[in-house]
């Protein structure tokens, strides 16, 4: 009995009218936890009931506090018939369970209904009284706090970051029982929600757990999914990234509720443990094809097609000595299994040392009941066999690591497409196990500043390249090499120089494919993708040449299934690296030469093409400056192959030479023009409009050339369903009608928020889905964010922007003298590698030695690895958290200790009106600063609704349940005492419409960090008006708190 | 290919201005984004018409969800579907219960009932405004005249806390409540000429001293207390307007108030013979109104009335504004100086009325 829930029903306003008579209501609530119902009094004839309810205490296992939701009904009363449901409230109470978070849940909650929407609104308090438990064989992990955020929490520092945490746990969905045949639509949704919320509440303290066994004591960049498989079930499924984490500001107050991770490390730092998810097996009998590789730095995996009479099924029969048998191997193969990933995506500085490019893997699988949900081990193997692959792609790039790593699925029916994408890198090794990150973070800004250009750096052997690529030296430090171009799934590096600003590029992509059964429909789909994967690729490649940029980040390539067509659609920031090689234009070339007309007609497009660069060019300030040959030194010998965009590559050598190249020597892309299908493509690269002038747009978390932010943010959803006339159905009539549907969505967003100009579309998201046959669904969650226009970068130049510019000015001297440099460096690693020697020839690069050393000049892998895990392994028995620097952090440090001031605009009980909450998609909120972490919010809804039209039909109903989930949300984290949402991501959106029967069902997840901002400019005062705003912010309302 | 779904939700709701006063004015979307092409908002930012069409579509979808809460202010303020910063949240309320000056003199006075409501199809046609948003500015009449009606103390202040209005527009809609309330005709032809802002001039000062709440008979005997504070005219100050016929039905007293007022006013006025010649008349249709209103009827009649016995004889002896305001001063202040009369505070409280009510009803 390790903890006790206390919750008070205060009040309810604005409630429905339930009795006509008398228009008014006899309000009560019934409030739920696990088996164990409280009921209040009945609040006779009022819309505003006040109950004022005792203390309701429930005495609970922690471990259900963290799988069960507080459940409260209000009900009416019905002296002669049933009490008739107002609606629910579902309040997650894992804040409450981390020492640091909440302390205590307060405020006003939308009741919701699923048919009938938020119901007005219930006062509620909520605590949580913790005992100490030393059971060592506990199934809770409360005290592991999670992060939706993909970078290091703003008012933490990590101390080591452990790596790769999956979990996954299935079920029966309610929907698809018998039972739903006799129950009402609201019993059936309340069961699904409620179904979910047990089981990310469960699925989060298995993740927990598996943090406390790498003694880890957070997750970062957690993202959790539901796969809604229909018949065979639903999966709830979540990766994340184990951290131990400091809080900054008040190192020595820092305790996880339960466990102390660090001490047991001192006791027993050998049994770090560096793998896991052990659970799953590579032997269930799986058809893998081979793999081909596609172009430069774009590892695609040929999907794998598994058929489901011999997968699952027979795991499903031959259960007992086949699951002895995989526990076997499972631990005699422990020591390979493990995953190097990392969902991070911003790093701290010097984290990330090369880039090899994006790596994904694919595979289509046919769905299957789930027999027992108790074992998810089908499931577990697709992603096993999944994450194998995308080891191997980075592996086959020179890399020992994946980061930016993102797991999705699309289903259809009963085909599932299982994707995972993410960036090799090469990491450096301390960071994962050493406990002194700033420490030696410092040394290196101090010291040693690095070359920004580190992380282009191609990380694979030059003469024994995975793919065709084009190496050139650095175009910043002129010693490493690099590719032409760059391809990563990460956000930009704050260090990295850019030339310009960066912009949104988009590829999109349909393809048709026949209506089929099972496994020939899933061989049709393994079919299809790997073209697609090729096109979209190219279309990036196109449409970044088009704008004249070299590198892509935050790259997400997402491809749908639906009945009869394939959707791809990848989304990227493009920017110019510095360090990259300008890159060449995109050359046109015809077929037939002979004919006058053709002709002309490809020459115009030549120059419309040419134009559009130099316009592109001009848009986003790329004016990379110029770099005479002899500078640059003689260019690497030429690769055996030249990358080219080619339709057929045979025919295109001859006319290269002949056509006069406008972009001077630099290797151009040459599109074929030999059918209709590519004038399509060529057409299409024109028809992107640029946005209009004072926007741009981005899909990583901050607009590379943009640092001057105002306070300004508007985060919105928006979802467009378009209906295809069946009669066109061409793959040429699909792309246009998907590009049209995203530009015009672009278009509008623009519109719509033409009075922040000038602002930045910030973490534009897209996601497309198939509902139905002739149906396109995209949602778009993104931010917008005003800038100031006139304000010189160099006036607002941020502690970061500081470092950049004193960086870039060393690095000029850094080049004029790089042997004293050089010189300076070297003793000041307290690591000194034995290879060094080796690079001491070009070590006036300014790349630490630690860092060369994993690097630089390795001919083979499984050295690599093996020394990487030597590293790790010695690294983790010197672990000091004693002796951290905390002084180089981006940000500056809090001078007020653990946050407990609010936003001092929005007081709740100053005046009556709704405190405001921000939502962001970012990890930020610009002019502001983050104080606190309440906990991570993640809610599923359902609504329906059987009078479609009544409610303004499919776009009145939408509408209204997204602005609820907004409401519901900002609701909760009120109620935990924030003030903003971040990381928010609306990850899925389900409409389902039947508009015959007046009928439409929707289904939202959304997930983000509930926080306490700062404005950075109320920062002082607030410090001195700490205990009023301290009290302000417990007397929510009155007379609500003790 | 069609869109059957499109729309845009902010975490803070974005509110268009101009979008809300053509949604306001009740055009439909079509017609708006007409309106809004012909703007010439397409070459400015430029963008298609089907955007346009589509961002119209999502206010006005925003708009109607708004509705609701808009019938009862407070609500929009509590509420946590919308996230409206309270300057634009205000924006919404003033703009919703703002109303067209020619909507409001066709209703003004008409009790507010289903009668009238089937009017509005007339009213629309002859003042061009959209019958949609006649029926939401008599909406609004009709609602805020429901909300205060039973309630005690100021109208005004009632009428702000409940609708959260400026205090102009709080106002303004006291005095449509008041006129409905005591029903005074306002459409008749001689009428015309006077404007709303004239009306809610003498609204304001009626029920400054007209009514039971400008006494400040607060609530000393809440049973017997019936009649609303600042709604209905004072009953027993009616009865006793009934006093003042002395002032014209005693010869003696009428001839010694006109010779004290002549006095004071001889050289002084431009229009002094007129005046002299007038005299009797003009001071007998001032008191016969006063002692007509203890008739619900005459009350009615009230604007009729001093237009046509006391505006009109003056206007057509072209007295200017200047003349009448002495005048009229003179004409109050002169009885004070009447001995035999005892009723001073009475028409104190009549007169100081009735004489800004005339001076601002006297013009063109």
């Amino acid at each position: 009995m390790p903890g006790k829930l206390k919750v008070k029903i205060v009040a309810g306003r604005h409630l429905p009218v339930m009795d006509r008579a008398s228009d008014l209501t006899d309000a009560f609530v019934e409030v739920k936890f696990g088996n164990t119902t409280f009921k209040t009094d009945v609040y006779l004839k009022s819309l505003n009931p006040q109950w004022n309810s005792e203390w309701f205490k429930f005495e609970v296992d922690d471990e259900d506090l963290q799988d069960e939701p507080l459940q409260i009904t209000v009900l009416d009363h019905d002296t002669y018939s049933a009490n008739d449901a107002i609606g629910k409230v579902y309040i997650d109470i894992d804040p409450l369970l981390y020492s640091e978070a909440a302390t205590v849940i307060s405020g006003w909650f939308p009741i919701y209904d699923t048919i009938h929407g938020i119901r007005g609104e219930i006062n509620v308090v909520v605590k949580v009284d913790l005992f100490n438990d030393l059971n060592r064989f506990r199934q809770s992990s409360c005290g592991v706090k999670f992060f939706c955020t993909t970078s290091i929490p703003k008012c933490y520092r990590a101390v080591i970051i452990h790596g790769f945490v999956e979990e996954l746990v299935v079920n029966e969905d309610p929907e698809y029982q018998w039972i739903d045949r006799i129950r009402t639509p609201r019993a059936s949704n309340e069961a699904r929600q409620r179904l979910i919320s047990l089981m990310s509440g469960e699925l989060q303290r298995k993740i927990g757990l598996k943090v406390l066994e790498m003694r880890g004591n957070a997750v970062v960049g957690y993202l959790q999914c539901f796969d809604l498989e229909g018949e065979s079930g639903l999966v709830v499924r979540a990766i994340g990234t184990a951290c131990t984490l400091d809080k900054l500001s008040s190192p020595a107050a820092f305790l996880p509720a339960c466990n102390s991770p660090s001490k047991e490390m001192k006791e027993s730092p050998l049994v770090h443990p560096p793998s896991h998810g052990c659970r799953s097996t590579h032997n269930s009998p799986i058809h893998t094809a081979t793999g081909s590789r596609l172009t430069q730095n774009f590892s695609v995996s040929v999907p794998t097609l598994i058929y489901t009479g011999m997968g699952s099924g027979s795991a499903g029969k031959e259960g007992g000595p086949f699951k002895a048998l995989l526990r076997q191997q499972t631990q005699s193969a422990l020591e390979q299994r493990e995953f190097p990933f990392f969902t991070l995506t911003a790093f701290p500085p010097g984290f990330l040392v090369h880039v090899g490019g994006v790596v994904s893997a694919r595979s289509v699988k046919l769905l299957d009941r789930i027999h027992n949900p108790d074992e998810p081990e089908t499931r577990d193997a697709w992603w096993a066999e999944i994450r194998q692959e995308i080891k191997s792609h980075a592996k086959a790039l020179g890399c020992h690591a994946v980061v930016g790593y993102s797991e999705s699925t699309s289903i259809c029916e009963e085909v599932c497409i299982l994707s995972a994408s993410g960036t090799a890198a090469v990491l450096n090794p301390r960071f994962l196990q050493d406990g002194t990150v700033e420490g030696c973070l410092e040394q290196r800004l101090e010291e040693n500043l690095p070359t920004r250009c580190g992380f282009c750096h191609i990380p694979y052997d030059e003469l024994n390249m995975p793919f065709p690529a084009h190496l050139t030296y650095c175009y910043n430090c002129r010693k490493q090499k690099v590719p032409d171009v760059l391809f990563t799934t990460i956000d930009l590096p704050t260090d990295a120089t850019v030339i310009g600003k960066g912009c949104l590029i988009q590829a999109r992509l349909c393809r048709l494919k026949k209506k089929a059964q099972a496994e020939a429909n899933a061989t049709a789909i393994s079919n299809l993708l790997p073209f697609m994967e090729y096109e979209v690729h190219t279309q990036l490649m196109n449409k970044l040449k088009l704008k004249g940029m070299n590198a892509l980040f935050g790259l997400r390539i997402q491809i749908t299934v639906g009945e009869n067509m394939l959707m791809g659609l990848a989304s990227a920031t493009g920017v110019y690296l510095a360090a990259l090689p300008t890159p060449g234009g995109i050359q046109i070339a015809g077929k037939t030469p002979n004919d006058g007309s053709y002709e002309q007609h490809i020459s115009h497009m030549q120059k419309k093409i040419n134009d559009t660069i130099a316009k592109n060019k001009e848009l986003y300030e790329i004016n990379p400056p110029e770099i005479s040959e002899e500078i640059i030194g003689s260019p690497i010998p030429e690769p055996r192959q030249r990358s080219r965009l080619l339709r057929s590559q045979s025919e295109s050598s001859d006319e290269v030479t002949e056509l006069d190249l406008s972009h001077g020597k630099k290797d151009a892309f040459v599109l074929e023009i030999d059918d209709t299908d590519a004038m399509e493509d060529v057409h299409s690269l024109l028809t992107d409009v640029p946005p209009p002038s004072g926007f741009y747009s981005c899909n990583t978390e901050i607009m590379p050339g943009i640092n001057n932010w105002t306070s300004e943010i508007q985060m919105f959803t928006s979802v467009r369903v378009i209906r295809l006339s069946s009669l066109n159905l061409t793959n040429q009539a699909l792309n246009k009608n998907f590009n049209d549907l995203c530009e015009n969505l672009l278009k509008s967003l623009y519109f719509k928020l033409r009075s922040m100009i000038p602002c930045c579309l910030c973490h534009v998201n897209f996601t497309v889905s198939l509902p139905e046959d002739e149906l396109i669904q995209v949602t778009v969650t993104a931010v917008a964010i005003t800038f100031d226009k006139n304000q010189a970068l160099q006036t607002t130049k941020t502690p970061v922007e500081k470092s950049l510019q004193r960086a870039s000015t060393d690095n000029e001297e850094l080049l004029q003298f790089p042997l004293e440099l050089c010189s300076d460096s070297l003793p000041s690693h307290p690591f000194p590698p034995a290879k060094e020697h080796l690079e001491s020839a070009s070590s006036n690069s300014g790349i630490p030695a630690a860092q060369r050393a994993t690097s630089v000049d390795y001919s083979s892998f499984a050295d690599r690895c093996s020394s990487w895990i030597e590293l790790i392994k010695l690294k983790a028995q010197t672990i000091r958290r004693g002796s951290i620097k905390t002084t180089v952090t981006v940000e500056k440090a809090s001078p007020v200790g653990d946050g407990n001031f609010r936003n001092r605009s929005a007081p709740p009980c100053a005046n009556s009106t709704v405190g405001v909450v921000k939502m962001t998609p970012l990890s930020f909120i610009p002019g502001a600063k983050i104080t606190k972490y309440l906990g991570i919010i993640n809610m599923f809804f359902i609504r329906e609704t059987t009078s479609l039209r009544e409610e303004g039909g499919v776009s009145g109903f939408l509408h209204a349940f997204i602005a609820e989930v907004f409401a519901m949300v900002r609701a909760h984290v009120a109620a935990l005492g924030g003030n903003a949402v971040v990381s928010y991501i609306m990850k899925q959106c389900v409409f389902m419409e039947n508009p015959n029967k007046n009928q439409a069902q929707c289904l939202i997840n959304v997930s983000g960090d509930a926080v306490v901002f700062v404005r950075e400019s109320d920062l002082e005062v607030v410090s001195s008006q700490q205990p009023t705003i301290n009290c302000q912010s417990s007397c929510t309302e009155g007379e609500v708190t003790t | 290919m069609t869109s059957e779904l499109d729309i845009f939700v902010g975490n803070t709701t974005l509110i268009d201005e101009d979008v809300y006063r053509l949604w306001l004015d009740g055009y439909s979307v079509t017609d708006a984004v007409a309106l809004r092409v012909r703007s010439g908002i397409l070459e400015q930012t430029g963008a298609t018409a089907a955007v346009l069409q589509s961002d119209t579509m999502d206010h006005y979808r925003t708009f109607h969800m708004l509705e609701r809460l808009l019938h009862a202010p407070p609500k929009l303020l509590h509420q946590l579907i919308f996230q409206i910063p309270p300057s634009r949240q205000a924006l919404l309320i003033e703009r919703y219960y703002a109303f067209d000056e020619a909507f409001v003199r066709e209703v003004l006075g008409k009790k507010l009932s289903k009668g009238t409501k089937k009017d509005l199809d007339d009213i629309s046609t002859k003042t061009g405004i959209t019958l949609k948003s006649c029926r939401r500015q008599f909406d609004n009449f009709k609602r805020v005249f429901k909300v205060v009606e039973e309630m005690r103390g100021s109208l005004v202040d009632n009428i702000q806390q409940h609708f959260l209005l400026s205090d102009r527009l709080a106002r303004d809609y006291a005095a449509i409540v008041f006129f409905a309330n005591n029903r005074f005709e306002t459409g008749k032809k001689k009428l015309q000429y006077l404007s709303f802002g004239d009306f809610a001039f003498c609204a304001e000062l009626m029920i400054q001293n007209w009514t039971l709440g400008a006494v400040g008979e607060a609530p000393t005997d809440p049973d017997s207390q019936m009649d609303d504070m600042d709604m209905d005219l004072d009953k027993e100050f009616l009865q006793d307007l009934k006093e003042l016929k002395v002032l014209v039905a005693d010869k003696d007293l009428l001839d010694l108030h006109k010779s004290l007022v002549c006095t004071a006013l001889r050289g002084k006025l431009g229009v002094f013979s007129e005046m002299e010649a007038n005299f009797k008349n003009l001071s007998r249709g001032l008191v016969n109104v006063a002692t007509k209103l203890t008739h619900n009827k005459d009350v009615r009649d009230l604007f009729v009335d001093l237009v046509e016995k006391f505006v009109e004889p003056c206007r057509s002896d072209h007295w200017p504004l200047s003349d009448v305001r002495f005048f009229l001063n003179q004409y109050s202040a002169s009885v004070h100086s009447l001995d035999g009369f005892r009723h001073q505070a009475l028409w104190d409280r009549y007169m100081g009325t009735l004489r800004g009510c005339l001076l601002r009803l006297y013009h063109d």
